[in-house]
């Protein structure tokens, strides 16, 4: 617990004292209005009901390019540095490095959602909106970046290049965010058997995200971020005990 | 003395090469074993496997007691280690850096700011406090990592070069400091420089091609020499263990017969 703590203190710092936390906040702000306010329909909303669903339904496709920035240094920067054979000799277990790196990028990640703030406050001025969706809808999004930040950090494990994390990272992501795209779908739908289509449209994070911005907190789509946290933290881990030297 | 550090029949296989070929000694308490060998010999990977960064292929190694697979963070617990070029986070300070250490080895509060002024002391590396460590010259980036090695008192120190890219009061410096702690702990350490050994050591390995080829005191490898040898003798052993030595016969073999490329030899 203490070690995983050290961890995740340095690597936050590590955030900040490099101009990558500035940039990250500044670039993730002024896109999450420029969406919600310019393209998200905020004002017009259909039913000229009071509500974020135009700001949290941008978020995978923020996420998509801004959290692979994030986690693309994670480990591929330990191993260019060399710094990883000094942190694997450390009296440190590896669950306990992968655990402290990652919740240090969820930790910086929740910090530049909750700068999102003033949009929250700009809705509560003009209208009436269910706050409880809301805050729903931030947890919903917090618990996706988990998601996307797990994969990036997994990706980050395999190489030393923080370029090729961060291609890597936005491809694999983006194919987690299309399997649940219709026109994705109508490519196995027309061979592969229902279930198997039902299957592959399970993995996609529309389809746990849609009902989570809407404040809707169903169990399933928890589980499946959650589990798609574990696992991607276990392959993660599996990486780095596969191949820590090279 | 207790052997603090006991490594059997040690071997590592990087596919089709073997760096590591049964490498058998021990380390004990108040011994500083110069580790020896030209490149590629397999002195760091087989400090990476007592340190538990590499998972040996066949043998064991036991630190102060701990299975290096076993018990692994037992093992390293008891170890300090400086790794081949003294790795360390390039944007944070050698201050910073130290504290990081020092939680991660479980000491906090005032104990750590005391460890760290005395280590800091001890490596001569006040003044740079404050510096993040990527402006920092070569020399003083060995001192920080060696200050990391040492920041817990270690029982036992492994070292991989640590004398490399040091000006020579720095290294004078250093190998005081290694011939003092030397006396309570049981100090590891590859270099390439043989003086050293003489200096710092109470001991001697020489590896070559993955195997131990001489182990004894440095005085005895440079009895080693045939009277004829009255220059750099040490030198001359080393050669000849290595195989880069040849023979007085073999040399005028060598350069009266024309190479034969490819043929048999």
């Amino acid at each position: 617990m203490k070690q995983t703590l050290a961890i995740l203190k340095r690597e936050l710092g590590g955030y900040f004292a490099t101009p990558v936390a500035y940039v990250f906040i500044v670039i993730f702000l002024l896109l999450s209005g420029f969406f919600t306010f310019q393209l998200g329909d905020f004002y017009g909303d259909g039913n000229g009901q009071a509500s974020l669903t135009g700001f949290f339904n941008w978020h995978p496709w923020l996420y998509l390019f801004l959290i692979p920035a994030l986690t693309m240094r994670l480990w591929a920067e330990e191993r260019k540095q060399g710094t990883i054979e000094l942190l694997m000799t450390l009296p440190i277990t590896l669950p306990q490095a992968v655990l402290g790196k990652f919740l240090a990028s969820w930790v910086f990640a929740g910090v530049a959602l909750a700068l999102t703030f003033p949009i929250w406050i700009t809705v509560n001025y003009l209208g009436d909106p269910d706050n409880g969706t809301i805050v729903a809808g931030y947890l919903g999004s917090l618990l996706m970046a988990g998601g996307f930040l797990a994969i990036g950090a997994c990706v980050s494990a395999i190489t030393k290049n923080q370029v090729i994390a961060f291609v890597l990272s936005v491809s694999l992501s983006l194919a987690f965010l299309l399997t649940g795209f219709p026109p994705v779908i109508a490519l196995f739908s027309g061979w592969a058997p229902q279930p198997v289509v039902e299957v592959i449209a399970s993995f996609s994070f529309f389809t746990h995200f849609d009902g989570l911005s809407k404040g809707l907190l169903e169990l399933r789509d928890l589980v499946f971020f959650a589990s798609l946290i574990t696992l991607a933290l276990f392959a993660n881990a599996l990486v780095l005990e596969l191949k820590k030297a090279d | 003395m207790s052997a603090m550090i006991e490594i059997r029949g040690l071997v590592k296989h990087f596919g089709p090469i073997k760096a590591v070929d049964g490498v058998t000694f021990d380390v004990a308490q108040g011994e500083v074993l110069g580790f020896l060998g030209p490149n590629g010999a397999g002195k760091s990977t087989t400090m990476k496997m007592v340190t538990g960064f590499l998972t040996p292929t066949a043998g064991t190694a036991r630190v102060a007691g701990h299975d290096v697979l076993e018990e692994p963070v037992a093992a390293k617990r008891a170890i300090g280690y400086l790794p081949e070029g003294a790795p360390a986070y390039p944007d944070m300070t050698p201050r910073s850096f130290l504290r990081f250490i020092g939680e991660v080895r479980g000491i906090g509060g005032q104990a750590l700011e005391q460890r760290i002024a005395e280590v800091m002391r001890q490596v001569q590396l006040e003044g740079r406090m404050h510096q993040p460590i990527e402006t920092l010259s070569k020399g003083f980036k060995r001192r920080v990592g060696l200050a990391a090695a040492i920041l817990h008192d270690p029982q036992v120190l492994i070292m991989d070069e640590p004398t490399d890219g040091l000006d020579p009061n720095q290294k004078h410096e250093v190998r005081t400091l290694i011939r003092e702690m030397g006396r309570s702990k049981a100090i590891l350490l590859s270099t390439h420089i043989l003086e050293e050994v003489e200096a710092v050591c109470t001991r001697a390995i020489i590896i070559t091609n993955g195997r131990v080829v001489f182990d004894g005191k440095p005085d005895e490898l440079e009895r080693q020499a045939p009277p004829s040898v009255t220059k750099n003798r040490m030198d001359w052993v080393f050669r000849k263990l290595t195989g880069a030595e040849r023979s007085p016969e073999a040399e005028h073999r060598a350069l009266s017969a024309p190479t034969a490329v490819g043929g048999p030899s």
